[in-house]
């Protein structure tokens, strides 16, 4: 761009149709450029699973060993890949709840707890429909429950973001703690199920209560739900003007506000989606795994979530593939830990090796020549 | 009845003595992280590791003195790694925190599953209740060593920001990274370094959580201690005496459950263990406000732009 006035050569340039060549000139630019996005992150997850083999030798196991059993405990078998789907499905949507804060600039880390109450809610809520309301009906007033209060909960830590300046970091992060405790609450006490001596629970929903597998698959519908939901969140983001707002906000927050976009709604907004996202997951959990609500929905599926939206770099699109990645490792872990007589926190070393790494790798974007626009050809 | 809150009362009062010891060192070792411009929120992960470390190191040498410090050592450790990640261009220290967290906390029980069960030699508590016939009031004045080092560490770093050439380096480096830059200090170097040494403190009080109080090892250690005493910097508006007083209000609130527990009331056990958080999360609210940064704060936390 220069300041000079528009000369008329300048201006039928405009109209002038693109040639060919030049089209493919962008398009390879733009290849040139966004692979940077997979490379990098490539690299650095060579380089975690490197240090992590290290840290096997070290301590005296065979890395190969590891390789091939995350291999057989998650992808080898067809049983196994099913397993690892089923797994990724939390995975998915708490990477969600991550991803759509991350967007408007927020750091909202309170997924875990949004999953636990949304769970909670729904086996709540199912207990005076059981036998009442019809299977389908039931499970579709317990889903839009567990994302109401899945939203409500992550939406309230925006809410004091935009209304009261909170750090969303921490508050969600705290929000988690007391929405985990709320649930023993309740599970240990008003909604017992007193049938059940052995781990306190809510009533189990029964058989015919219980989200169905996917035609032809030993998979939940979550799984689909989830990739549905990553489709549906990135044309959201990425092509209306909802999405174009969320992103000028948590690119330049001062820009957003002097444009006179609704910054707090926006917040609240996203807070809520990424809350519903994570709530849905508390429900699948409930409804189409452990058909009760217990302790067991606090497994830690949404602080692997944060690494899996991370990983894909907030991007909606990317997260199925990176979450089917963890949920193998997840997956795994059980045989990892019989065949190689290592500890269960195993799966969570290798994960913080990665977010350590993968955050790490963010100083690396902008210094590799070859990702580069070819000096000279720079449009002027 | 009034016997009943009585006894609430002195058993809140002995366990906020109990309790704040790891908040105490968790937030000094924040303070003086934040007081250079830079965040570290993997203090969780440093707790439970440094209760690790220490459990082990006490167990193997016999010495729990020997503990607290190798739960230093370690917390350093964890601390030099995010202050030298930190230190690289656009990397978000807020971001690296969480990511230090799952890392600490997964080391932690990795290693520390073999000291489950075994019991290693504890830190021995300082009787002040000598002078009273009341057993709960002598069992309530059993105070760890650890509390006075850590009162002594407050004051100590208090008069050190205020008054030495390091405290200048380190408050400028936290009030204006261009201004260091223009005196020739090396911000990322300072940072490094106050980093570490939070790493340190956290470290240490981690060890009183598993040679003190509760004083065994077990995975379920701490539950968000190390993540409420960072907010519970921004409510002492980084003053490292201030960081005290609401440690001792922080543990008060954590011994209300078990304080309760101690007369027979056991409803709401659950409740009453969600204090702390509440109460940490109705601090931030009353001490927070959307139009202008916090009082007192240093001008280069990310918190602060």
């Amino acid at each position: 761009m220069s300041d000079a006035p528009a000369t008329p050569s300048a201006a039928s340039d405009l109209i002038r149709p693109v040639a060919p060549e030049a089209a493919r000139s962008a398009w390879a630019l733009r290849l040139r450029a966004n692979s940077e996005y997979v490379a990098i992150p490539l690299i650095a997850i060579a380089v975690a699973a490197a240090l992590f083999a290290l840290f096997l030798l070290a301590i005296g196991k065979s890395p190969a060993d590891f390789v091939s059993y995350v291999w057989r405990g998650g992808f080898g078998t067809a049983f196994s890949f099913q397993n690892t789907l089923q797994r990724s499905s939390p995975l998915i949507l708490t990477a969600l709840a991550v991803a759509i804060p991350a967007r408007i600039g927020l750091i909202m880390i309170g997924g875990e707890g949004a999953l636990v109450l949304g769970g909670f809610a729904a086996a709540a809520l199912a207990i005076p429909m059981i036998g009442v309301l019809p299977p389908l009906l039931a499970l579709t007033v317990m889903a839009a429950f567990a994302m109401l209060v899945g939203g409500f909960w992550v939406g309230l830590a925006g809410f004091l973001r935009t209304a009261r300046g909170v750090n969303e970091t921490i508050s969600s992060l705290l929000l988690t703690y007391i929405g985990i405790a709320i649930m023993n609450f309740f599970v240990e006490g008003a909604l017992r199920d007193l049938s059940n001596p052995n781990k306190p629970s809510t009533k189990p929903l029964g058989d015919a209560y219980m989200v169905g597998k996917i035609p032809g698959t030993d998979v939940h519908w979550g799984f689909a739900a989830g990739v549905l939901l990553c489709v549906l969140l990135y044309l959201l983001l990425e092509r209306t003007t909802f999405g174009f707002a969320a992103r000028v906000t948590g690119g330049n927050y001062r820009a957003a506000l002097a444009q006179g976009l609704p910054v707090g709604k926006l917040i609240v907004a996203c807070s809520g989606l990424a809350g519903a996202c994570a709530g849905l997951a508390g429900f699948f959990e409930v409804a189409a795994i452990q058909g009760r609500a217990n302790a067991s929905l606090a497994a830690g599926y949404g602080f692997t979530g944060i690494l899996v939206s991370f990983l894909a770099r907030h991007n909606p699109l990317v997260i199925p593939p990176v979450a089917i990645l963890f949920g193998g490792i997840v997956a795994s872990g059980g045989l990892i830990q019989r065949r190689m007589g290592l500890p269960d926190a195993t799966v969570q070393v290798l994960e913080g090796l990665i977010f350590v790494v993968i955050l790490t790798s963010e100083t690396l974007y902008g210094r590799f020549s070859i990702f580069k626009p070819p000096a000279g050809r720079d449009r002027t | 009845m009034n016997d009943a809150v009585l006894t609430v009362l002195i058993a809140m009062l002995g366990g906020a003595i109990r309790v704040s010891t790891p908040f105490m060192f968790v937030a000094l070792g924040e303070c003086l992280t934040e007081k250079s411009g830079r965040v570290n929120l993997g203090l969780e992960g440093t707790l439970v590791l440094g209760a690790m470390v220490a459990y082990a190191a006490s167990y193997h040498t016999g010495s729990p003195w020997l503990g607290v410090l190798a739960a230093g050592v370690a917390g350093a450790a964890l601390g030099a790694m995010h202050g030298a990640i930190c230190g690289l261009p656009k990397v978000n220290d807020v971001a690296v925190g969480i990511a230090m967290m799952l890392f600490g906390v997964g080391i932690a029980f990795f290693f520390g599953k073999p000291y489950i069960q075994p019991t290693a030699p504890r830190l021995d508590s300082i009787s002040l209740g000598f002078w009273s016939d009341s057993p709960s009031l002598k069992s309530a004045l059993e105070v760890n060593p650890l509390f006075f080092v850590g009162v002594v560490i407050a004051v100590a770093l208090a008069w050190a920001l205020r008054n030495t050439r390091w405290g200048l380096v380190v408050r400028t480096v936290g009030d204006s990274a261009p201004a260091a830059r223009a005196m020739g200090l090396s911000v990322n170097l300072v940072r490094f370094l106050t980093t570490s040494v939070g790493g340190f403190l956290a470290g240490a009080g981690g060890a009183f959580l598993s040679l003190s109080y509760p004083g065994s090892w077990n995975q379920g250690l701490s539950s968000g201690q190390g993540l409420m005493a960072v907010a519970l910097v921004i409510f002492a508006r980084w003053s490292p005496v201030r960081c005290v007083y609401a440690a001792l209000l922080f543990g008060a609130a954590g011994a209300l459950g078990p304080s309760l527990q101690s007369i027979g009331i056991t409803q709401g056990y659950y409740f009453f263990n969600a204090a702390p958080y509440i109460l940490t999360l109705v601090i931030m609210i009353a001490t927070s406000s959307a139009t202008h940064s916090a009082r007192d704060m240093p001008g280069e936390l990310t918190m602060a732009k």
